[in-house]
């Protein structure tokens, strides 16, 4: 080993230092600057007819994106209503019940491989599965990819929190004769409850920013969402469509939905985070 | 968990009716997760059949895409993603084990928090609030100060050729790289971590600065760990969609600069599919997602096989 001097040794020390907090303050900058850009740009098209009107055809001024709130609030629902249960269930079966046999494992595979696949590939399976047979895009599917997309989220957060659950407590109600699922539902999820809540959580922040599987699933709608087997308006889908036109009244609405979709993505997230870092002190 | 638990549960020597009723349900729950896994394989291959026998392997090197005369190929798109998550990885790879380094080694346990929420935070936005300011503030500015500066540096360089236009294949890579940074970070940090403190304090004690305690000892203590972070990132940068339809610009071609507009698999699919309405024309969008079905499941199959050996062998959670 060729033998260095002090000096440079300290040097190229202090160099690397300095460009790891460098590229450290660059990305945080990247955040603000991203969050900067929607509050302001967002902030100045929200108002209330934003949140209480149908959207108008460019150039005529005023209207909002009732529609599509309301469309997304229900879709999500939806999809919570049916992804959530789902996913509880896969997730008790890898804890309680399949462990570490040969299924359970491979059921945690896919599962991993799932969380993994692109959303806009859910988007395309939705699309065969549900909108080519009825001849047309609806809210249900809409609403069944978004749950597709929570599934491997809340399945994976179940395991992980219901293996803390110590046995002893499994133990000592199956010794007072309760039966297995009395013990699951009312002792070990009892005692998981808020991990259970969290993941819950964080599986809808991961939804309700999502837009490529929408595309070819719910569209999107100038109406009101009255029936779900209809093209259902969304704010992701809006943004999209509004951003990729040419009018500047439509380009600002979309500043306006994207200041709502990050500002409650990020509250759940934060939200989310916080019960995890409580639950680990 | 090794303590076998009592799996059945018997009254008077019977099975309780409503437990075998309660572990078939969660079984249930447990088959759809595999289930759409192999329905999205069955039903991208079927739905891209005709697409599959009219053009066979040519459709992955054939740089035709005309809907008009019914000819595709899927080569921009393919090379659109590929050279997009290779400017992507060139520079989240670096940057995140960076970041990593100064969470882990460098800032003092307080800011170390702080900064690691704020890396947290870049994953939760999601991908069209990137593509919005991508499109809207990232791409003008793109144009007007970095490409201008970039042609200048390097004036014959072939890559840094042609019009500022801000939009195309370079800034979609940038963005790209800003998404798939909080994975590959959080993955280092936590592959730092797992270095037993003994090994490195051995090397402090040889007068090592912390840089080169880093260099030598952590990074190739936790050399595997660190690869499997780029895989993974890999994996998500693979299939990003709407932030890439966004900014690429969306054009079936293939130029040698980087300033040129481009597209990507996933791109092609969120502008083009809701648009075929030939049955050819909407197989080979399916054909394209299958492409990319493959590609992902390709890194993630490695990255987790490769995290889970090292987990195996140094024993420590990950």
């Amino acid at each position: 080993m060729k033998p260095r001097s002090r000096a440079k040794r300290i040097f190229v020390n202090r160099l690397v230092m300095a460009i790891s907090a460098a590229v450290s303050g660059l990305f945080l900058f990247i955040l603000g600057w991203v969050l900067y850009e929607v509050i302001m740009r967002g902030g100045a098209t929200l108002n209330f007819s934003f949140f209480t009107k149908l959207p108008t055809p460019p150039g005529v001024s005023g209207g909002g994106l009732a529609n599509a709130i309301i469309g997304t609030l229900m879709m999500t629902v939806l999809a919570i209503a049916i992804g959530v249960p789902i996913g509880l269930l896969a997730g008790i079966y890898l804890s309680e019940f399949g462990q570490e046999g040969r299924f359970a494992n491979v059921v945690r595979f896919m599962c991993n491989m799932l969380m993994g696949t692109p959303s806009i590939i859910i988007g395309m399976f939705v699309y065969a599965l549900l909108v080519v047979p009825a001849h047309r895009f609806s809210g249900y599917a809409g609403a069944v990819a978004l749950a597709i997309l929570m599934l491997p989220v809340v399945t994976k957060t179940t395991e992980d929190i219901l293996k803390l659950v110590p046995n002893t407590l499994r133990e000592s109600a199956l010794a007072l004769a309760a039966p297995r699922w009395k013990v699951t539902l009312g002792v070990v999820f009892r005692a998981g409850k808020s991990g259970l809540l969290t993941g819950i959580l964080l599986a809808i922040a991961r939804i309700s920013g999502e837009t490529a599987p929408l595309l070819f699933t719910a569209l999107n709608s100038p109406y009101w969402p009255r029936r779900f087997q209809e093209p259902t308006a969304n704010l992701t889908v809006t943004i999209f469509n509004y951003a990729m036109s040419p009018y500047a009244d439509w380009q600002q609405k979309a500043w306006g939905a994207s200041l709502l979709i990050t500002v409650g993505v990020l509250l759940l997230t934060v939200i989310a985070r916080s019960a995890l870092a409580e639950r680990r002190e | 968990m090794k303590t076998a638990l009592v799996n059945k549960f018997s009254r008077s020597g019977k099975l309780i009716r409503a437990d075998i009723v309660f572990r078939w349900l969660t079984v249930f729950g447990a088959a759809i997760v595999v289930l759409v896994i192999v329905g999205i394989v069955l039903e991208l291959l079927l739905h891209s059949r005709l697409s599959i026998k009219q053009f066979g392997l040519k459709f992955f090197i054939s740089r035709a895409w005309n809907p008009v005369t019914g000819e595709f190929g899927a080569a921009s798109s393919i090379y659109g993603t590929i050279i997009t998550t290779l400017i992507a990885m060139l520079l989240a790879g670096p940057a995140g084990l960076a970041i990593a380094l100064f969470l882990v080694e460098l800032a003092p346990p307080k800011l170390s928090r702080a900064v690691g929420v704020g890396i947290e935070l870049l994953a939760a936005i999601p991908s069209i609030i990137y593509g919005m300011w991508g499109l809207f503030v990232f791409a003008p500015f793109m144009a007007n100060y970095v490409q201008p500066a970039l042609a200048k540096i390097t004036p014959r360089f072939p890559l840094f050729q042609g019009p500022p236009m801000g939009i195309g294949i370079l800034s979609a890579g940038i963005i790209l790289a800003i998404m798939i940074l909080p994975f590959i970070c959080a993955v280092s940090r936590e592959v730092f971590m797992m270095v037993p403190g003994v090994v490195k304090e051995a090397a402090y004690a040889m007068g090592g600065t912390t840089w080169e305690v880093t260099y030598k000892v952590t990074v190739r203590y936790g050399l595997h760990g660190i690869l499997g972070a780029m895989f993974l990132g890999l994996g998500r940068g693979v299939g990003e969609t709407m932030a890439v339809t966004f900014v690429i610009g969306n054009n079936h071609s293939i130029s040698a600069s980087l300033f040129a507009a481009g597209n990507s698999i996933a791109s092609t699919l969120a502008n083009e599919f809701t648009e075929a309405s030939e049955p050819l024309y909407l197989s080979a969008l399916i054909e394209l997602g299958l492409a990319l079905m493959v590609l992902t499941f390709g890194f993630q199959v490695i990255a987790h096989l490769w995290l889970k050996s090292i987990r195996k062998k140094t024993g420590a959670g990950l």
